[in-house]
């Protein structure tokens, strides 16, 4: 299901293509503003059916299938049928592992370094088995010192090996947050290129299990604004997978954020090796009347939120950021020129959050797209309390949501 | 005696040996005598669960005038950044190594291009040790194209791949775990090297150096941590800010020894010890005895919290270019005349090395949005004129 939503920008479901029959008449007539295209970046994306593309404008496009199902990860809609082979079902903690394991077969200069990913398997089993199978020196056991062995895996990094550090929570990387910024993210350039840090840093965050405030952070608000690093943010199994992969390859330090809820959803992926790309967002629900931005766990909120909408007649475009830095101006443009109206998902608290840039970015590019003030969703600024119900209560809710839309389609 | 100076071409085979000449410098001759002398070290070493190396130091008439002339030339060069920064060509921060000019030395001469060294901000003279010529120096420190991070790192961002030199980092004690990691990275390749990890007294008191030495030790890895211990972290004296000062005794399970840092063959010895061990044994801990002459930056004069009697003492008991120079003399491998005339050179090649750096250009304003990440992404970046200034980070 998800290799049809991937990464698909606004222009090609309107520029093409007859064979499309789900596409309601309104799509065709012709826009209210006109398409300028920006200049974008050709990037090679590897598409789940083997079909490579090397740049976003092409109009060489696969027809993409628009489907009016709210929910995008429940794989009762036919996944399988846009490729030849069945694929195979599997859990997101799993896909990430299949994603680590094919990379480190692939290239012996990957390893990973963490608290108990080795015989222990991982506190949320992404690297269960693999200490077995390359053993003790590609994947490490480290003492919990994460400022240490964050700075280990840059060390290692510069000299050409690709480490993927875990964090057993992304809070803890707090600790390790002098290496990732000035070493990590400012290496290659205050070398003046002569050092490139291949790194990948993991590891779950967000708000979900009754973990308390220190175990519940969103880190991708702290990193955001340290120059030289990629952010990306992990939904499904299809894009965990992709994203893994993606990021090991590339030279750029990438830190890949996970969800604590997510790891047990579960969905099919193609067998075929395939990546996502990294600075790119994903559709997942073409629509005409808001434009809702949204990333990891608050996508199924949306999605939600978006069975609601459809119900009372909204028809709400849902795009997953997917990239946190850099923002896929693209794709967002390219929806917010043609709804004019923008609500933002997040679960980063409101100041200082993905959602404040996000909204930052949108206004400074796209002011004159917008038929209403943007809106944005965030987590309260409080710690994350225990009690089940307040913790609720600190991020969004699917009710929230929908209140918000018919605000904002008013 | 004749003597013939030895170009630095012809001395690829011998890993003792590095001069840093420049090509069009010398007309006279020095020794290649490779005739061994031994030589005691000044103090004899402590060491901290394991055996100390001897006190007699093997070594040759060359391999002392190389000595002589790579200290000479790194003095001269931190003498000409003072001035530089004086002049205002030189801004921001500028941490002077002149004192402790034998540790970069003798550790050259004991170790290959393919073992790595990181360390900390006071940088310029080992990077002039593993190879760094005096233009990239001089070019960065002004900032200039020419310079060794083209102009964007500074005086404490010199780095140099080719020959394993890794910086140049600004925060107390982060490159440690660095240089762990750049263990780690050789002994996952097999690679038959070692990295020696520089810091100071003072960042022998960051948490993290502990974690990494711990790490090392657990995972074996081929790391030498070297402590350059002046005394003196910034403005605070050692006994103000460690309650045991014997650096060298504080990896507890890891061993470590005590060298006298302003005596190059010490250093030599010590650091032919320790790549010994790293490689059969796992991490040690060097502490250098060693001092500055300067104050921690070119900011703080160095006086208010020490005497100048305590500075100009151990400039005539310990100073490293006179040891090298009495030694030289009493040998015989050079005369008095000679050795002056050394100093004249390296003077000369400083001062037109600064004449290079001073005509080489500013970077150009691309150049700030090159390099911020590995390959382009087409992400943008505005400057202060949202309107105007816009450009692709590449």
């Amino acid at each position: 299901m998800a290799a049809i939503f991937q990464g698909v920008g606004a222009a090609a479901t309107l520029s093409s293509s007859p064979s499309n029959s789900f596409v309601p008449k309104k799509f065709l007539t012709s826009p209210r503003r006109s398409f300028s295209v920006r200049k974008v970046p050709s990037y090679v994306v590897v598409r789940s059916d083997g079909s490579v593309n090397f740049d976003l404008n092409s109009k060489s496009r696969r027809a993409q299938q628009l489907v009016a199902n709210a929910v995008a990860t429940k794989a009762d809609s036919s996944a399988a049928s846009s490729s030849s082979n069945p694929g195979h079902e599997l859990l997101l903690f799993e896909a990430l592992r299949e994603g680590l394991e094919e990379e480190m077969e692939r290239d012996p200069r990957v390893c990973v370094m963490g608290e108990d990913v080795g015989h222990y398997g991982g506190s949320y089993k992404v690297t269960k088995d693999l200490a077995k199978k390359f053993g003790d020196l590609r994947v490490l056991d480290t003492p919990i010192a994460e400022n240490s062995f964050t700075g280990m895996g840059i060390g290692a990094a510069m000299t050409g090996l690709r480490p993927v550090v875990e964090g057993m929570n992304m809070g803890f990387l707090l600790l390790a947050f002098n290496q990732i910024s000035n070493n990590c993210g400012m290496l290659h350039y205050t070398s003046g290129g002569q050092f490139t840090i291949p790194i990948v840093i993991r590891g779950p965050g967000g708000v979900g299990r009754q973990l308390g405030a220190e175990h519940s952070q969103r880190l991708e608000s702290y990193f955001q604004s340290i120059p030289g690093i990629q952010m990306v943010a992990c939904s499904t199994p299809y894009n965990a997978k992709g994203l893994m992969k993606a990021a090991i390859r590339s030279e750029n330090p990438v830190i890949l954020f996970e969800h604590v809820l997510l790891y047990n959803l579960k969905e099919r992926i193609p067998d075929e090796d395939y990546i996502c790309n990294l600075e790119e967002a994903e559709m997942v629900r073409p629509g005409e009347h808001v434009t809702i931005l949204t990333y990891s766990r608050m996508r199924y909120h949306v999605m939600q939120a978006a069975k609601t909408l459809v119900n009372k007649g909204y028809d709400p475009e849902v795009i997953d950021i997917r990239s946190l830095k850099p923002f896929d101006l693209y794709t967002i443009g390219n929806s917010v020129k043609k709804t004019h109206r923008v609500l933002i998902v997040e679960e980063c608290m409101r100041t200082g959050g993905i959602g404040a840039s996000l909204t930052a970015a949108i206004t400074e590019n796209f002011n004159d797209y917008l038929d209403a003030p943007i809106m944005c969703l965030s987590s309260q600024d409080v710690p994350t309390p225990y009690a089940g119900t307040l913790e609720e209560w600190t991020v969004v809710q699917p009710a929230q949501i929908v209140t918000a839309v018919e605000q904002l389609c008013r | 005696m004749a003597l013939s100076y030895l170009r630095s071409s012809s001395s690829r085979s011998a890993n003792l040996l590095r001069p840093l000449s420049s090509a069009a410098s010398l007309r006279r001759p020095i020794s290649t005598d490779t005739t061994p002398i031994t030589i005691e070290t000044s103090v004899p070493f402590t060491s901290h669960q394991c055996e100390a190396p001897s006190r007699s130091v093997e070594t040759n008439p060359s391999e002392l005038l190389t000595f002589f002339r790579d200290m000479a030339l790194m003095r001269r060069m931190e003498i000409a950044a003072d001035s530089l920064y004086k002049a205002k060509l030189i801004r921001g921060f500028c941490h002077l190594y002149d004192g402790q000019e034998a540790v970069a030395v003798g550790m050259e001469a004991a170790i290959t291009k393919k073992d790595c060294i990181i360390t900390a901000y006071r940088d310029h003279c080992t990077f002039v040790g593993r190879g760094g010529t005096l233009l990239e120096v001089f070019a960065e420190l002004m900032g200039r194209q020419a310079g060794c991070s083209k102009g964007k790192g500074g005086s404490m961002h010199f780095y140099k791949k080719d020959s394993n030199f890794y910086g140049g980092h600004g925060i107390v004690g982060a490159q440690v775990p660095l240089g762990c990691g750049l263990a780690f990275a050789q002994k996952y390749s097999k690679d038959e090297s070692v990295t020696f990890a520089l810091y100071g007294d003072g960042a022998a008191n960051q948490g993290q150096l502990f974690e990494a030495l711990n790490i090392s030790a657990l995972w074996d890895l081929p790391a030498i941590l070297v402590c350059e211990n002046n005394h003196y972290g910034m403005g605070t004296a050692e006994w103000r800010a460690a309650k045991s000062p014997a650096y060298y005794k504080r990896g507890d399970y890891v061993p470590g020894l005590k060298v006298d840092g302003m005596d190059a063959l010490a250093v030599k010895q010590a650091c032919k010890f320790a790549k010994e061990h790293a490689l059969k044994n796992g991490p040690i801990i060097l502490e250098m005895d060693t001092y500055r002459y300067h104050g921690h930056s070119m900011s703080d004069p160095g006086s208010t919290y020490r005497t100048r009697d305590e500075i100009s003492g151990i400039r005539q008991e310990r100073d490293p270019i006179e040891r090298v120079r009495k030694l030289v003399l009493s040998h015989d491998l050079a005369t008095e005349k000679e050795l002056k005339d050394i100093e004249k050179e390296v003077r000369k090649e400083v001062d037109d090395a600064i004449a290079q750096a001073k005509e080489s250009p500013m970077p150009e304003p691309s150049e700030l949005f090159s390099n911020v990440y590995a390959k382009g992404l087409g992400a943008e970046s505005f400057g202060a004129d949202r309107k105007e200034v816009r450009a692709t980070l590449a």
